[in-house]
């Protein structure tokens, strides 16, 4: 079931634009979203206070026992970015004195602000009422909220998650997020909404998360198959979209799993491959692994470039910057707060370097790829400082070739278009000459044996 | 026999250039089984590596006389220098003196490298020390006591000795008496800057991140007699504040441009592991719950660190320039260096909220060109006199 649609808002570029064609639940996710965003833009008119929060770690479970309207500064920025908006706003922060090297999601922020606080969707995205710092797997969500909260005067509380360094959690760990959970979050929530934390209700929100946990590691894994229905990066943002923001712990979130689900499972019973903007990808040629976020301001030419090539991306890290839910974590509903502290421990960024390594050969494994593409977004310290060491080891351990490819999030500038297709197209090239050497030392081996 | 400060600058000056780190290789070869640690910025309890009988050694890249090759490797072009130099230093074998690592909390590139150390030197220890960032001694408290007792069992095994309390204490009392030398020194700079150019003050701190503190005490007392004992020119320069470079080091030619343009450095936040706790912490009770009390209610601010309210932003840097007398603030701020950079418009909005001057610009620990720098630095200095004499 697939509808052709036009993009929405339509592209300021020249080129004509092709129909996009996405599968139900995309569009789905994507009214989910814009409704978000509606709900934001007249939260304060029906009364409601806004919570601001991030993606990794975000505790959105908890938010909702306090009745917020949840927002997400980075994906406020990436929706930015999607629909061309970030470059001005990026421009207009670096004009008020933010410096060109720090991030470009809170440059976005920033720069949304200064341009009058209206959200990618061309609605008003009124102030904050508080900001929930959860502070995980990155050190510039302090430094982001720290600036969010001088421009706007609200309140902050901050959840300080400790780093996995030693690539475990320990049971100090777990205690002091949860101790600051009971002491400092639910306090500040309780104040700032007036409304008394009731842990049964964040016990419901929970069992919900759990249903829509289920649905997207089945959806996830099904890239497993050959060919794979799903594109595991690309793709996977969409579906990724709603349980990483406002909607885990909602019904309608187990309801948009439940509807991708089947749809995935009829993609397999048919044999096909993912639906990608220009078209069902009919020829799985190549199998990635993708480490790093996407571009977001190049987002479709990025992905039609993969698509040209028949390559398809099979497991993708930036798809568990939000939870590691492949690898077993669920939201527990008989221990809520603790499994909230465990959530945020066990996200992607904030695992160590052994760790992500091993992921990354595991999904290498697992999904039957044939390398690894490190896509190493300027922005992003957190992922990209040491990218080249993963690169080095994951080819060491698994003998499977890797790329490089250097991007932003959301700044135009840092999109080359032509250098990231030379590199990709010597990576295919690369690819294909290892699989023929390596038919051909099989077909050797063959004949010497007979 | 008292040193002048001549030869007490040519001792830090060879510590400072000796990036093979040979005092450290003297003080293990002093007496069987030493062993030191390294630790990078902002900060660490080193009361427990000395505590464990070890040789805590400040790891700060490697300035401007390295020649990166294998470092560059590692890392994309937008990613700060000192990650890269770092990473050369240990591939070089510069730090096979080191028995360990420790890699505290600063920011997301330094995180990184505590797995990549894990990985590239796997016959070492390694540790990222998590410090707290909620100041409750109920709660960040009890967690930071926590990962220090671990770091205190982790030495303990290396040292093939457990730690103890009187022990701990012994090393806070070295420390206490450390820090007091320092803050003895940063006062008599902010007193008299031309008898303590910043240059020589930088190169003294220095000393301290490879020398036992107890050595470092003495260095940093004869260096405040010495120069005491030889008076040199008041010049008519502007006195400032130098903020940004906790992590990743300026050149020592930056330091000295930036004086040579007119600007007397009355505070700075360089080395601020020497400097971090403000007071003297407790020696008696538990030793690490007096640490770990220090660090929550008494120790320096910097962009690393979080602040639970609005109204604390720029409050300790308004603090240094109101105690150091300062007439304008320089933001040198390495480049790529996330915690400075994102911290700096906030800092720069406090200023001019109280209409202190300043100026900014980004360093690199191997920046060469210093005409531009000397420039903005001498362009600053002149506005400074010349408007405050209106």
């Amino acid at each position: 079931m697939n509808t052709p649609v036009q993009p929405l808002p339509p592209q300021p570029s020249k080129k004509p634009v092709a129909p996009v064609q996405k599968e139900d639940a995309m569009l789905l996710q994507k009214e989910m979203i814009n409704r978000n965003y509606h709900e934001l833009a007249v939260a304060h008119d029906r009364g409601k206070r806004i919570c601001a929060t991030f993606v990794p770690g975000n505790l959105n479970e908890l938010v909702m026992c306090f009745d917020f309207a949840r927002s997400l500064p980075e994906t406020n920025a990436l929706q930015s970015g999607l629909r061309k908006k970030s470059g001005k706003f990026i421009m207009d922060a670096e004009r008020d004195g933010h410096s060109e090297d720090v991030c470009t999601y809170v440059k976005t922020d920033l720069g949304m602000m200064l341009n009058g606080d209206v959200g990618p969707t061309g609605e008003p995205l009124p102030k904050p009422d508080i900001l929930l710092l959860s502070y995980t797997g990155c050190f510039t969500f302090m430094k982001w909220f720290e600036l969010v909260r001088q421009k706007y005067g609200c309140e902050a509380t901050m959840l300080h998650v400790p780093y996995q360094g030693d690539g475990r959690v320990s049971k100090n760990m777990r205690d002091y997020v949860v101790k600051q959970l009971k002491e400092t979050v639910i306090p500040a929530l309780e104040r700032v909404s007036g409304v008394k934390f009731d842990i049964d209700r964040l016990r419901e929100y929970i069992k919900e998360s759990v249903k829509a946990e289920e649905h997207l590691v089945h959806v996830l894994q099904s890239a497993k198959r050959r060919p794979t229905p799903i594109d595991g990066y690309f793709g996977a943002v969409y579906y990724i979209g709603p349980i990483f923001t406002a909607f885990r712990g909602t019904p309608e979130a187990s309801q948009y799993y439940g509807v991708l689900r089947d749809e995935i499972d009829q993609r397999v019973r048919e044999g096909k491959g993912p639906i990608t903007p220009e078209g069902e990808l009919t020829e799985e040629k190549y199998r990635l692994v993708v480490e790093g976020p996407p571009n977001w301001t190049s987002f479709r030419d990025f992905w039609k470039m993969f698509y040209d090539e028949g390559a398809v991306v099979v497991a993708s890290t930036y798809s568990k910057v939000g939870g590691t839910y492949d690898f077993g974590f669920r939201h527990d509903p008989d221990r809520p707060l603790e499994s909230l502290a465990e959530y945020c421990l066990g996200c992607y960024t904030n695992l160590n370097f052994p760790q992500r390594i091993d992921m990354i050969c595991k999904y290498i494994e697992d999904y039957q790829a044939d390398g690894l593409l490190i896509n190493s977004i300027k922005s992003c310290n957190s992922f990209s400082a040491g990218q080249l060491l993963i690169l080095r080891e994951v080819e060491k351990r698994t003998g499977k070739p890797a790329a490089f490819i250097e991007s932003d999030l959301v700044d135009p500038r840092y999109f080359s278009a032509a250098n990231i297709k030379n590199r990709l197209e010597s990576y295919f090239q690369m690819i294909k000459a290892k699989r023929v050497a390596a038919q051909a030392a099989t077909a050797g081996a063959s004949t010497t044996t007979h | 026999m008292t040193q002048t400060v001549q030869q007490l600058m040519a001792q830090c000056e060879a510590l400072f250039e000796d990036l093979r780190f040979g005092v450290v290789k003297e003080w293990k070869a002093a007496a069987p089984g030493r062993k030191a640690i390294g630790y990078m910025p902002v900060y660490v309890p080193r009361e427990i590596i000395h505590a464990a009988g070890m040789l805590p050694v400040g790891i700060l890249g490697g300035g401007d006389q390295l020649e990166v090759i294998q470092g560059d490797a590692y890392y994309q072009s937008y990613i700060c220098r000192i990650p890269r130099s770092t990473i050369e230093l240990g591939l070089s074998g510069r730090l096979d003196c080191l028995d360990g690592m420790l890699f505290p909390s600063i920011c997301d590139v330094i995180r990184n490298l505590s797995g990549m150390w894990q990985i590239l030197f796997k016959d070492k220890y390694v540790k990222y020390f998590d410090v707290p960032q909620n100041f409750e001694d109920g709660i960040g408290g009890d967690f930071y006591i926590h990962e220090m007792r671990l770091l205190c069992e982790d030495l303990g095994k290396l040292a093939d000795k457990p730690l103890t309390d009187d022990a701990l204490r012994a090393s806070i009392v070295v420390y206490n008496e450390n820090r007091r030398a320092i803050r003895e020194l940063y006062a008599y700079r902010a007193a008299k800057p031309w008898q303590a150019p910043t240059s020589e003050v930088y190169l003294v701190l220095r000393a301290g991140m490879v020398l036992p503190p107890e050595a470092h005490t003495r260095l940093v007392r004869d260096y405040i007699a010495a120069t005491e004992a030889a008076p040199r020119p008041k010049r008519d320069n502007a006195r400032v504040v130098l903020t940004g470079a906790f992590c990743e080091q300026p050149p020592l030619g930056l330091i000295k441009s930036i004086e040579m343009a007119g600007c007397y450095i009355v505070d700075d936040d360089f080395m601020l592991v020497s400097r971090w706790l403000l007071e003297d912490v407790p020696t008696e009770g538990d030793p690490l719950e007096n640490l770990s009390k220090a660090f929550l209610h008494c120790s320096a601010t910097t962009a690393s660190k979080y602040e639970m309210r609005k109204e604390e932003k720029g409050q300790f840097l308004m603090q240094s320039v109101s105690k150091a007398g300062a007439e304008g603030v320089i933001f040198a701020a390495p480049s790529f260096c996330d915690p400075a950079l994102l911290e700096r418009p906030m800092l720069q909005a406090v200023l001019a909220r109280h209409k202190i001057p300043y100026t900014a610009f980004k360093y690199a620990e191997n920046t060469g060109q210093m005409a531009p720098i000397r420039e903005q630095a001498g362009t600053f200095a002149d506005s400074i006199k010349l408007w405050s004499a209106a």
